[in-house]
Protein backbone atom coordinates (compact mmCIF):
# COMPACT_ATOMS: atom_id res chain seq x y z
CA UNK A 1 0.00 0.00 0.00
CA UNK A 2 2.49 2.70 0.90
CA UNK A 3 4.52 1.54 -2.20
CA UNK A 4 1.20 3.07 -4.37
CA UNK A 5 0.81 5.80 -2.10
CA UNK A 6 4.57 6.82 -2.80
CA UNK A 7 4.17 6.19 -6.75
CA UNK A 8 1.71 8.90 -6.24
CA UNK A 9 3.04 11.40 -4.07
CA UNK A 10 3.01 15.14 -5.02
CA UNK A 11 6.30 16.06 -5.78
CA UNK A 12 7.92 19.83 -4.75
CA UNK A 13 9.04 22.15 -7.24
CA UNK A 14 10.63 25.53 -7.85
CA UNK A 15 11.43 27.71 -10.59
CA UNK A 16 14.51 25.62 -11.40
CA UNK A 17 12.39 23.35 -13.59
CA UNK A 18 12.92 26.33 -15.90
CA UNK A 19 16.81 26.04 -15.76
CA UNK A 20 16.33 22.12 -17.53
CA UNK A 21 13.94 23.33 -20.31
CA UNK A 22 16.42 26.48 -21.43
CA UNK A 23 18.92 23.10 -21.61
CA UNK A 24 17.23 21.40 -23.68
CA UNK A 25 15.80 24.65 -25.99
CA UNK A 26 19.91 25.70 -26.14
CA UNK A 27 20.50 22.55 -27.51
CA UNK A 28 17.23 22.56 -29.74
CA UNK A 29 18.38 26.05 -30.99
CA UNK A 30 21.61 24.16 -32.35
CA UNK A 31 20.58 21.65 -34.31
CA UNK A 32 16.89 23.28 -35.26
CA UNK A 33 17.22 22.84 -39.28
CA UNK A 34 17.49 19.23 -38.98
CA UNK A 35 14.76 19.35 -36.61
CA UNK A 36 12.34 22.05 -38.84
CA UNK A 37 12.69 20.38 -42.11
CA UNK A 38 11.50 16.65 -41.41
CA UNK A 39 8.43 18.22 -39.17
CA UNK A 40 7.37 20.39 -42.29
CA UNK A 41 7.79 17.69 -44.82
CA UNK A 42 5.70 14.65 -43.41
CA UNK A 43 2.14 16.41 -43.15
CA UNK A 44 2.70 17.45 -46.81
CA UNK A 45 3.48 13.84 -47.88
CA UNK A 46 0.52 12.62 -45.72
CA UNK A 47 -1.53 15.06 -47.13
CA UNK A 48 -0.20 14.34 -50.86
CA UNK A 49 -0.76 10.66 -50.29
CA UNK A 50 -3.97 10.38 -48.16
CA UNK A 51 -6.36 13.49 -48.92
CA UNK A 52 -5.92 13.82 -52.63
CA UNK A 53 -4.83 10.60 -53.27
CA UNK A 54 -6.67 8.12 -51.48
CA UNK A 55 -9.27 10.93 -51.19
CA UNK A 56 -10.41 10.58 -54.59
CA UNK A 57 -11.90 7.79 -53.88
CA UNK A 58 -13.73 8.51 -50.58
CA UNK A 59 -16.72 10.24 -50.29
CA UNK A 60 -17.18 13.23 -47.89
CA UNK A 61 -17.74 12.50 -44.16
CA UNK A 62 -19.95 15.22 -42.54
CA UNK A 63 -20.16 17.24 -45.19
CA UNK A 64 -16.72 18.02 -45.50
CA UNK A 65 -13.77 16.25 -48.25
CA UNK A 66 -11.59 13.86 -47.28
CA UNK A 67 -8.88 16.07 -47.18
CA UNK A 68 -10.50 18.12 -45.08
CA UNK A 69 -11.62 15.61 -42.49
CA UNK A 70 -7.67 14.38 -41.83
CA UNK A 71 -5.62 17.62 -42.03
CA UNK A 72 -6.28 18.44 -38.28
CA UNK A 73 -5.94 14.78 -37.49
CA UNK A 74 -2.41 15.38 -38.61
CA UNK A 75 -1.89 18.40 -36.58
CA UNK A 76 -3.07 16.18 -33.52
CA UNK A 77 -0.55 12.95 -34.63
CA UNK A 78 2.37 15.49 -34.69
CA UNK A 79 1.60 16.16 -31.08
CA UNK A 80 1.47 13.07 -30.15
CA UNK A 81 4.34 12.12 -31.81
CA UNK A 82 6.69 15.05 -31.26
CA UNK A 83 6.20 14.36 -27.26
CA UNK A 84 5.51 11.16 -26.73
CA UNK A 85 9.19 10.32 -28.94
CA UNK A 86 10.71 13.56 -26.87
CA UNK A 87 10.25 12.02 -23.55
CA UNK A 88 11.02 8.41 -24.48
CA UNK A 89 14.34 8.17 -26.86
CA UNK A 90 15.50 11.55 -26.61
CA UNK A 91 15.44 11.39 -22.83
CA UNK A 92 16.55 8.28 -22.49
CA UNK A 93 19.23 9.28 -24.48
CA UNK A 94 20.39 11.82 -22.16
CA UNK A 95 19.50 10.28 -19.07
CA UNK A 96 21.31 6.81 -20.16
CA UNK A 97 23.91 7.87 -22.53
CA UNK A 98 25.02 11.53 -22.33
CA UNK A 99 24.51 10.94 -18.08
CA UNK A 100 23.08 14.84 -18.24
CA UNK A 101 20.49 14.22 -15.50
CA UNK A 102 23.24 12.98 -12.88
CA UNK A 103 25.38 16.41 -14.15
CA UNK A 104 22.13 18.38 -13.31
CA UNK A 105 21.46 17.10 -10.32
CA UNK A 106 25.46 17.54 -8.65
CA UNK A 107 23.93 20.91 -8.79
CA UNK A 108 21.01 22.42 -6.97
CA UNK A 109 18.29 21.85 -9.17
CA UNK A 110 16.65 18.23 -7.62
CA UNK A 111 15.20 15.40 -9.81
CA UNK A 112 11.55 16.31 -9.49
CA UNK A 113 12.81 19.63 -11.59
CA UNK A 114 14.97 17.54 -14.16
CA UNK A 115 11.95 15.35 -15.25
CA UNK A 116 9.77 18.19 -15.05
CA UNK A 117 11.83 20.42 -16.89
CA UNK A 118 11.70 17.29 -19.53
CA UNK A 119 8.25 16.91 -19.81
CA UNK A 120 7.64 20.98 -20.25
CA UNK A 121 10.17 20.36 -23.07
CA UNK A 122 8.08 17.32 -24.32
CA UNK A 123 4.86 19.84 -24.20
CA UNK A 124 6.74 22.54 -25.95
CA UNK A 125 7.92 20.06 -28.70
CA UNK A 126 4.79 19.66 -29.53
CA UNK A 127 3.42 22.89 -29.69
CA UNK A 128 6.01 23.76 -32.29
CA UNK A 129 5.73 20.97 -34.21
CA UNK A 130 2.00 21.08 -34.60
CA UNK A 131 2.15 24.65 -35.28
CA UNK A 132 4.34 24.04 -38.10
CA UNK A 133 1.82 21.34 -39.56
CA UNK A 134 -1.08 23.38 -38.67
CA UNK A 135 0.68 26.18 -40.70
CA UNK A 136 0.95 23.87 -43.45
CA UNK A 137 -3.03 23.56 -43.46
CA UNK A 138 -3.90 26.68 -42.76
CA UNK A 139 -2.10 27.99 -46.08
CA UNK A 140 -3.33 25.04 -47.85
CA UNK A 141 -6.45 26.05 -47.02
CA UNK A 142 -8.10 23.17 -44.96
CA UNK A 143 -9.25 25.08 -42.31
CA UNK A 144 -12.26 26.86 -41.73
CA UNK A 145 -12.81 28.47 -38.79
CA UNK A 146 -10.79 31.16 -36.84
CA UNK A 147 -11.44 28.75 -33.72
CA UNK A 148 -8.29 27.00 -35.09
CA UNK A 149 -5.88 29.59 -32.78
CA UNK A 150 -7.20 27.65 -29.77
CA UNK A 151 -5.74 25.08 -31.19
CA UNK A 152 -2.30 25.90 -29.73
CA UNK A 153 -2.91 25.41 -25.80
CA UNK A 154 -4.36 22.23 -26.78
CA UNK A 155 -1.21 20.92 -28.19
CA UNK A 156 0.33 21.83 -25.10
CA UNK A 157 -1.78 20.35 -22.62
CA UNK A 158 -2.10 17.19 -25.74
CA UNK A 159 2.12 17.39 -25.45
CA UNK A 160 2.36 17.20 -21.29
CA UNK A 161 -0.21 14.16 -21.45
CA UNK A 162 2.06 12.18 -24.00
CA UNK A 163 5.27 13.34 -22.51
CA UNK A 164 4.17 12.09 -19.18
CA UNK A 165 2.77 9.06 -20.25
CA UNK A 166 6.26 8.46 -22.69
CA UNK A 167 8.15 9.42 -19.30
CA UNK A 168 6.64 6.61 -17.15
CA UNK A 169 7.82 4.14 -20.00
CA UNK A 170 11.33 5.83 -20.19
CA UNK A 171 11.30 5.18 -16.56
CA UNK A 172 10.75 1.47 -16.75
CA UNK A 173 12.71 1.01 -20.03
CA UNK A 174 15.95 -1.53 -19.50
CA UNK A 175 17.09 -0.28 -22.46
CA UNK A 176 16.57 1.73 -25.69
CA UNK A 177 15.02 -1.01 -27.76
CA UNK A 178 12.68 -1.51 -25.39
CA UNK A 179 10.83 1.65 -27.01
CA UNK A 180 9.53 -0.70 -29.09
CA UNK A 181 6.90 -1.93 -27.32
CA UNK A 182 4.93 0.91 -26.83
CA UNK A 183 5.49 2.23 -30.21
CA UNK A 184 4.06 -0.77 -31.85
CA UNK A 185 1.93 -1.81 -29.25
CA UNK A 186 0.43 1.51 -28.30
CA UNK A 187 1.35 4.25 -30.31
CA UNK A 188 0.71 2.57 -33.62
CA UNK A 189 -2.19 1.12 -32.83
CA UNK A 190 -3.59 4.63 -31.66
CA UNK A 191 -2.63 6.34 -34.93
CA UNK A 192 -5.22 4.44 -36.79
CA UNK A 193 -8.37 4.12 -34.75
CA UNK A 194 -8.04 7.40 -32.77
CA UNK A 195 -10.83 9.02 -35.79
CA UNK A 196 -8.20 10.30 -37.56
CA UNK A 197 -7.98 8.73 -41.07
CA UNK A 198 -11.96 7.74 -40.44
CA UNK A 199 -14.64 8.80 -38.08
CA UNK A 200 -14.79 7.10 -34.49
CA UNK A 201 -18.47 6.85 -35.06
CA UNK A 202 -18.19 3.94 -37.84
CA UNK A 203 -17.06 1.65 -35.08
CA UNK A 204 -19.22 -0.28 -32.59
CA UNK A 205 -20.01 1.82 -29.73
CA UNK A 206 -18.37 -0.20 -26.98
CA UNK A 207 -15.30 0.08 -29.30
CA UNK A 208 -15.86 4.12 -29.26
CA UNK A 209 -15.71 4.58 -25.51
CA UNK A 210 -12.81 1.94 -24.96
CA UNK A 211 -10.71 4.01 -27.44
CA UNK A 212 -11.56 7.59 -25.81
CA UNK A 213 -10.73 6.27 -22.53
CA UNK A 214 -7.01 4.76 -23.49
CA UNK A 215 -6.21 6.51 -26.60
CA UNK A 216 -5.52 9.83 -25.72
CA UNK A 217 -4.89 10.47 -29.15
CA UNK A 218 -9.07 10.37 -30.10
CA UNK A 219 -9.52 13.00 -27.47
CA UNK A 220 -6.56 15.31 -29.32
CA UNK A 221 -8.18 14.46 -32.77
CA UNK A 222 -11.56 15.16 -32.00
CA UNK A 223 -11.11 18.80 -30.18
CA UNK A 224 -8.34 19.52 -33.03
CA UNK A 225 -11.18 18.57 -35.61
CA UNK A 226 -13.73 20.46 -34.33
CA UNK A 227 -11.49 23.92 -33.50
CA UNK A 228 -10.51 23.57 -37.14
CA UNK A 229 -13.57 22.92 -38.92
CA UNK A 230 -15.64 25.42 -36.32
CA UNK A 231 -18.06 22.62 -35.93
CA UNK A 232 -17.92 22.62 -31.63
CA UNK A 233 -19.96 20.74 -29.72
CA UNK A 234 -20.57 20.18 -26.19
CA UNK A 235 -19.37 16.91 -26.38
CA UNK A 236 -15.71 18.11 -26.75
CA UNK A 237 -15.67 19.20 -23.05
CA UNK A 238 -15.74 15.96 -21.77
CA UNK A 239 -12.79 14.90 -24.63
CA UNK A 240 -10.42 18.23 -22.61
CA UNK A 241 -12.23 17.10 -19.16
CA UNK A 242 -10.23 13.97 -20.02
CA UNK A 243 -7.54 15.02 -20.74
CA UNK A 244 -6.88 17.48 -17.72
CA UNK A 245 -7.96 14.48 -15.34
CA UNK A 246 -5.08 11.72 -16.58
CA UNK A 247 -2.23 14.23 -17.68
CA UNK A 248 -1.42 15.10 -13.71
CA UNK A 249 -1.79 11.32 -12.49
CA UNK A 250 0.58 10.35 -15.39
CA UNK A 251 2.75 13.10 -14.64
CA UNK A 252 3.43 12.65 -10.83
CA UNK A 253 3.43 9.13 -12.09
CA UNK A 254 6.55 9.75 -13.96
CA UNK A 255 8.41 12.11 -12.00
CA UNK A 256 7.88 9.21 -8.72
CA UNK A 257 9.13 6.17 -11.32
CA UNK A 258 12.00 8.31 -12.99
CA UNK A 259 12.98 9.17 -9.16
CA UNK A 260 12.64 5.31 -8.36
CA UNK A 261 14.94 4.69 -11.28
CA UNK A 262 17.72 7.33 -10.52
CA UNK A 263 18.02 8.13 -6.78
CA UNK A 264 19.36 4.89 -5.19
CA UNK B 1 45.72 24.28 9.37
CA UNK B 2 42.64 25.20 11.16
CA UNK B 3 40.89 22.38 12.64
CA UNK B 4 37.29 23.31 11.72
CA UNK B 5 35.46 20.53 11.03
CA UNK B 6 33.73 21.01 7.72
CA UNK B 7 32.43 17.89 7.08
CA UNK B 8 31.31 15.44 9.53
CA UNK B 9 29.58 11.64 9.47
CA UNK B 10 28.85 9.91 12.38
CA UNK B 11 27.75 5.72 11.70
CA UNK B 12 26.82 6.51 8.43
CA UNK B 13 25.11 3.42 6.50
CA UNK B 14 23.62 2.58 3.51
CA UNK B 15 22.23 -0.24 2.21
CA UNK B 16 20.83 -1.23 -1.23
CA UNK B 17 18.50 -4.28 -1.20
CA UNK B 18 19.71 -5.74 1.87
CA UNK B 19 23.45 -5.30 0.96
CA UNK B 20 25.84 -2.63 3.07
CA UNK B 21 27.72 -0.70 0.75
CA UNK B 22 28.40 1.57 3.62
CA UNK B 23 28.92 0.36 7.18
CA UNK B 24 28.53 2.66 10.19
CA UNK B 25 31.52 4.64 9.01
CA UNK B 26 32.80 7.84 11.19
CA UNK B 27 34.77 10.20 9.60
CA UNK B 28 35.37 14.05 9.71
CA UNK B 29 36.95 16.12 6.90
CA UNK B 30 38.78 19.47 8.01
CA UNK B 31 38.19 22.89 6.42
CA UNK B 32 41.36 23.39 3.72
CA UNK B 33 42.98 20.08 3.76
CA UNK B 34 42.84 17.37 0.97
CA UNK B 35 41.28 14.12 2.08
CA UNK B 36 41.14 11.03 0.36
CA UNK B 37 38.96 7.77 0.41
CA UNK B 38 40.93 4.28 -0.96
CA UNK B 39 39.55 1.32 -1.53
CA UNK B 40 39.12 -1.34 -3.95
CA UNK B 41 36.34 -1.29 -6.33
CA UNK B 42 33.16 -1.80 -4.38
CA UNK B 43 34.39 -0.81 -1.17
CA UNK B 44 31.87 1.52 -0.82
CA UNK B 45 33.90 4.92 -1.79
CA UNK B 46 31.49 6.49 -4.75
CA UNK B 47 28.40 5.48 -2.39
CA UNK B 48 29.76 7.57 0.34
CA UNK B 49 30.82 10.36 -2.26
CA UNK B 50 26.87 10.65 -3.36
CA UNK B 51 26.16 10.22 0.26
CA UNK B 52 28.72 13.67 0.54
CA UNK B 53 26.84 15.31 -2.07
CA UNK B 54 23.06 14.80 -1.39
CA UNK B 55 22.17 12.81 -4.02
CA UNK B 56 21.99 9.80 -2.35
CA UNK B 57 19.71 9.16 0.34
CA UNK B 58 20.96 8.01 3.88
CA UNK B 59 20.06 4.38 5.75
CA UNK B 60 21.44 5.48 8.54
CA UNK B 61 23.66 7.53 10.90
CA UNK B 62 24.13 11.40 10.20
CA UNK B 63 26.17 13.34 7.45
CA UNK B 64 27.04 16.77 7.89
CA UNK B 65 28.45 19.53 5.59
CA UNK B 66 29.76 23.07 6.91
CA UNK B 67 26.96 21.98 9.64
CA UNK B 68 23.86 21.49 7.27
CA UNK B 69 22.45 18.00 7.33
CA UNK B 70 22.83 16.52 4.11
CA UNK B 71 18.77 15.03 4.29
CA UNK B 72 17.67 18.11 5.16
CA UNK B 73 19.33 20.62 3.56
CA UNK B 74 20.46 18.68 0.02
CA UNK B 75 19.99 21.87 -2.09
CA UNK B 76 21.95 24.56 0.16
CA UNK B 77 24.96 22.17 0.21
CA UNK B 78 24.93 20.96 -3.36
CA UNK B 79 25.50 24.89 -4.08
CA UNK B 80 28.55 25.10 -1.96
CA UNK B 81 30.07 21.79 -3.81
CA UNK B 82 31.86 21.52 -6.90
CA UNK B 83 31.92 17.63 -8.16
CA UNK B 84 34.28 16.35 -10.70
CA UNK B 85 32.21 12.80 -11.36
CA UNK B 86 34.16 9.60 -12.37
CA UNK B 87 32.12 9.41 -15.32
CA UNK B 88 32.09 11.84 -18.39
CA UNK B 89 29.08 13.54 -18.37
CA UNK B 90 29.73 16.53 -20.19
CA UNK B 91 27.04 18.19 -22.55
CA UNK B 92 27.60 16.80 -26.32
CA UNK B 93 25.90 18.90 -27.94
CA UNK B 94 27.48 22.48 -26.64
CA UNK B 95 31.01 24.21 -27.04
CA UNK B 96 33.47 24.04 -23.72
CA UNK B 97 32.32 27.97 -22.93
CA UNK B 98 28.64 26.83 -23.54
CA UNK B 99 29.07 23.65 -21.44
CA UNK B 100 30.02 25.91 -18.29
CA UNK B 101 27.63 28.53 -19.26
CA UNK B 102 24.66 26.17 -19.15
CA UNK B 103 26.15 24.62 -15.82
CA UNK B 104 26.10 28.20 -14.21
CA UNK B 105 22.68 28.67 -14.70
CA UNK B 106 21.78 25.61 -12.68
CA UNK B 107 23.30 27.64 -9.66
CA UNK B 108 21.47 30.94 -10.40
CA UNK B 109 24.83 32.43 -11.74
CA UNK B 110 23.85 35.39 -13.77
CA UNK B 111 24.98 35.68 -16.92
CA UNK B 112 27.49 38.22 -16.57
CA UNK B 113 29.21 36.63 -13.95
CA UNK B 114 29.28 33.42 -15.20
CA UNK B 115 31.07 34.66 -18.28
CA UNK B 116 34.07 36.03 -16.26
CA UNK B 117 33.98 33.02 -14.15
CA UNK B 118 33.84 30.20 -16.99
CA UNK B 119 36.47 32.68 -19.16
CA UNK B 120 39.06 32.53 -16.12
CA UNK B 121 38.11 28.82 -15.83
CA UNK B 122 39.07 28.44 -19.61
CA UNK B 123 42.09 29.94 -18.92
CA UNK B 124 43.09 28.09 -15.94
CA UNK B 125 42.58 24.80 -17.60
CA UNK B 126 44.81 25.90 -20.46
CA UNK B 127 41.58 25.18 -22.74
CA UNK B 128 41.45 28.48 -24.18
CA UNK B 129 42.10 26.75 -28.27
CA UNK B 130 39.07 24.91 -27.77
CA UNK B 131 36.98 27.46 -26.01
CA UNK B 132 34.18 27.54 -28.96
CA UNK B 133 34.74 23.81 -30.21
CA UNK B 134 32.00 21.43 -29.50
CA UNK B 135 33.09 18.96 -27.02
CA UNK B 136 33.47 15.96 -28.56
CA UNK B 137 36.18 16.64 -30.60
CA UNK B 138 38.22 16.71 -27.06
CA UNK B 139 40.69 14.08 -25.94
CA UNK B 140 40.29 12.26 -22.69
CA UNK B 141 42.62 14.93 -20.86
CA UNK B 142 41.05 17.61 -22.22
CA UNK B 143 37.68 16.53 -20.96
CA UNK B 144 38.88 15.91 -17.76
CA UNK B 145 39.79 19.74 -17.31
CA UNK B 146 36.65 20.88 -18.60
CA UNK B 147 34.77 18.62 -15.86
CA UNK B 148 37.07 20.16 -13.43
CA UNK B 149 36.52 23.49 -14.74
CA UNK B 150 32.64 22.77 -14.34
CA UNK B 151 33.10 21.58 -10.52
CA UNK B 152 34.49 25.37 -9.72
CA UNK B 153 32.07 27.06 -11.48
CA UNK B 154 30.08 28.02 -8.19
CA UNK B 155 33.30 28.90 -6.36
CA UNK B 156 33.36 25.77 -3.93
CA UNK B 157 33.97 25.06 -0.46
CA UNK B 158 34.52 21.94 -1.06
CA UNK B 159 35.58 20.30 -3.99
CA UNK B 160 34.67 16.45 -4.94
CA UNK B 161 36.73 14.48 -7.03
CA UNK B 162 36.06 10.83 -8.05
CA UNK B 163 38.74 9.04 -9.84
CA UNK B 164 39.88 12.13 -11.11
CA UNK B 165 42.55 10.64 -13.74
CA UNK B 166 41.28 7.42 -14.31
CA UNK B 167 42.06 6.36 -18.19
CA UNK B 168 44.63 9.56 -18.52
CA UNK B 169 48.11 9.15 -20.36
CA UNK B 170 51.02 10.37 -17.72
CA UNK B 171 51.24 13.80 -19.07
CA UNK B 172 47.43 14.86 -18.62
CA UNK B 173 47.87 13.12 -15.28
CA UNK B 174 50.37 15.49 -14.02
CA UNK B 175 48.50 18.83 -15.50
CA UNK B 176 45.49 17.49 -13.63
CA UNK B 177 47.73 16.95 -10.53
CA UNK B 178 49.21 20.44 -10.72
CA UNK B 179 45.76 22.21 -11.53
CA UNK B 180 44.61 20.39 -8.31
CA UNK B 181 47.25 21.29 -5.95
CA UNK B 182 47.11 24.94 -7.58
CA UNK B 183 43.64 24.99 -5.94
CA UNK B 184 44.51 23.47 -2.57
CA UNK B 185 47.02 26.66 -2.30
CA UNK B 186 43.95 28.77 -2.29
CA UNK B 187 42.52 27.05 0.61
CA UNK B 188 39.72 24.98 -1.23
CA UNK B 189 38.84 21.51 0.62
CA UNK B 190 39.26 18.37 -1.46
CA UNK B 191 37.39 15.26 -0.94
CA UNK B 192 39.14 12.91 -3.58
CA UNK B 193 38.91 8.91 -4.16
CA UNK B 194 41.42 6.93 -6.24
CA UNK B 195 42.89 3.77 -6.39
CA UNK B 196 46.37 4.80 -7.89
CA UNK B 197 48.26 5.25 -4.46
CA UNK B 198 51.09 7.34 -6.28
CA UNK B 199 47.25 10.06 -6.44
CA UNK B 200 46.55 9.52 -3.03
CA UNK B 201 50.36 9.92 -1.55
CA UNK B 202 51.00 13.14 -3.87
CA UNK B 203 47.58 15.04 -3.15
CA UNK B 204 46.16 13.89 0.41
CA UNK B 205 46.88 15.23 3.62
CA UNK B 206 44.73 12.81 5.46
CA UNK B 207 43.05 9.66 4.13
CA UNK B 208 40.99 6.25 4.59
CA UNK B 209 41.11 3.28 3.44
CA UNK B 210 37.94 1.24 2.83
CA UNK B 211 37.15 -1.78 2.17
CA UNK B 212 33.84 -3.79 2.11
CA UNK B 213 32.10 -0.88 3.44
CA UNK B 214 34.21 -0.23 6.68
CA UNK B 215 37.43 1.88 7.23
CA UNK B 216 40.20 -0.32 7.61
CA UNK B 217 42.57 2.15 8.21
CA UNK B 218 43.14 6.08 8.60
CA UNK B 219 45.64 8.88 8.73
CA UNK B 220 48.63 10.97 6.69
CA UNK B 221 50.13 9.22 3.82
CA UNK B 222 53.61 9.01 5.23
CA UNK B 223 52.71 7.80 8.79
CA UNK B 224 50.46 4.69 7.50
CA UNK B 225 53.37 3.53 5.86
CA UNK B 226 55.95 4.40 8.21
CA UNK B 227 53.48 2.21 10.47
CA UNK B 228 52.49 -0.47 8.44
CA UNK B 229 55.19 -1.39 6.13
CA UNK B 230 58.45 0.06 7.42
CA UNK B 231 60.69 2.81 5.45
CA UNK B 232 61.95 -0.13 3.17
CA UNK B 233 60.99 -2.92 1.28
CA UNK B 234 63.54 -5.71 0.17
CA UNK B 235 62.52 -7.61 -3.15
CA UNK B 236 64.33 -10.80 -4.59
CA UNK B 237 63.87 -12.79 -7.26
CA UNK B 238 62.04 -16.06 -5.96
CA UNK B 239 63.74 -19.30 -5.12
CA UNK B 240 62.92 -21.81 -2.40
CA UNK B 241 67.04 -20.93 -1.00
CA UNK B 242 66.24 -17.25 -1.20
CA UNK B 243 63.19 -18.06 0.77
CA UNK B 244 64.52 -19.72 3.30
CA UNK B 245 67.58 -17.70 3.80
CA UNK B 246 65.36 -14.81 3.83
CA UNK B 247 63.14 -15.93 6.97
CA UNK B 248 66.33 -16.83 8.83
CA UNK B 249 67.15 -13.51 8.77
CA UNK B 250 64.11 -11.65 9.21
CA UNK B 251 62.10 -14.15 11.54
CA UNK B 252 59.59 -11.06 12.29
CA UNK B 253 59.58 -10.05 8.95
CA UNK B 254 56.27 -10.02 6.73
CA UNK B 255 57.59 -11.91 3.75
CA UNK B 256 55.04 -12.05 0.72
CA UNK B 257 55.40 -13.56 -2.66
CA UNK B 258 54.23 -11.77 -5.62
CA UNK B 259 54.36 -13.35 -8.92
CA UNK B 260 57.82 -14.36 -9.14
CA UNK B 261 59.21 -12.15 -6.06
CA UNK B 262 59.57 -11.76 -2.51
CA UNK B 263 58.80 -9.07 -0.67
CA UNK B 264 60.51 -8.41 2.70
CA UNK B 265 58.67 -5.71 4.96
CA UNK B 266 61.28 -6.00 8.03
CA UNK B 267 60.12 -2.59 9.46
CA UNK B 268 63.26 -2.05 10.16
CA UNK B 269 65.15 1.59 10.28
CA UNK B 270 66.77 2.15 6.87
CA UNK B 271 70.13 0.80 6.49
CA UNK B 272 69.09 -2.21 8.00
CA UNK B 273 68.07 -4.19 4.70
CA UNK B 274 71.59 -3.03 3.34
CA UNK B 275 73.45 -4.66 5.35
CA UNK B 276 71.77 -7.89 4.82
CA UNK B 277 72.55 -7.68 1.16
CA UNK B 278 76.34 -6.95 2.29
CA UNK B 279 76.75 -10.67 3.57
CA UNK B 280 73.96 -13.14 0.82
CA UNK B 281 74.02 -11.97 -2.63
CA UNK B 282 70.33 -12.79 -3.76
CA UNK B 283 69.42 -12.57 -7.20
CA UNK B 284 67.81 -9.68 -8.21
CA UNK B 285 67.82 -8.01 -5.01
CA UNK B 286 66.67 -4.72 -4.75
CA UNK B 287 66.00 -2.62 -1.73
CA UNK B 288 63.08 0.40 -2.57
CA UNK B 289 61.05 3.00 -0.48
CA UNK B 290 58.06 1.40 0.30
CA UNK B 291 54.80 3.30 -0.40
CA UNK B 292 51.15 3.30 0.13
CA UNK B 293 50.76 0.51 -2.29
CA UNK B 294 52.41 -1.81 -0.07
CA UNK B 295 50.10 -0.54 2.64
CA UNK B 296 46.72 -0.89 0.37
CA UNK B 297 48.02 -4.23 -0.42
CA UNK B 298 48.37 -5.23 2.71
CA UNK B 299 45.55 -3.86 4.09
CA UNK B 300 43.44 -4.98 1.38
CA UNK B 301 44.47 -7.95 0.36
CA UNK B 302 45.94 -8.80 -3.04
CA UNK B 303 43.01 -11.32 -4.21
CA UNK B 304 41.04 -9.30 -7.03
CA UNK B 305 38.05 -7.76 -5.92
CA UNK B 306 35.35 -8.04 -8.89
Amino acid sequence: MSKITELFRVPKISYRVSKVWMRNKDVFMKTYKTNFLPSLLEPILYLVALGLGLGGFVEAIDGQPYINFIAPALVAVSMMYSSFYECTYATFVRMYFQKTFDAIIATPITIEEVITGEILWGATKSLINSSIVLGVIVAAGLVSSPLFLLILPVSFLVGLLFSAMGMCFTAISPNIDAFNYPGFLYITPMLLLSGTFFPLASMPEVLQIVTQIFFPLANAVTVTRALALGNIQMSILFNIAWMLIITPIFFVLAINLMKKRLIK
Amino acid sequence: MSQDVLVKAEKLTKKFNGLVAVDSIDFEIFKGESFGFLGPNGAGKTTTMKMVQSISPLTGGTLTLAGMDVTEQGRKIKAIVGVAPQEDNLDPDFTVLQNLMVYARYFDISKEKAKTKAEELIRFMQLEEKRDVIITSLSGGMRRRLILARALMNEPQILILDEPTTGLDPQARHLIWTKIRNLQKQGVTVILTTHYMDEAAQLCDRLIIMDHGKIIEKGRPADLVRAHVGEEVLEVLFSEEAMHCLKQYFPDARIDVVGDKIQVFANKPRGVLAKVLDKVSFKGALIRDSNLEDVFLKLAGRSLKD
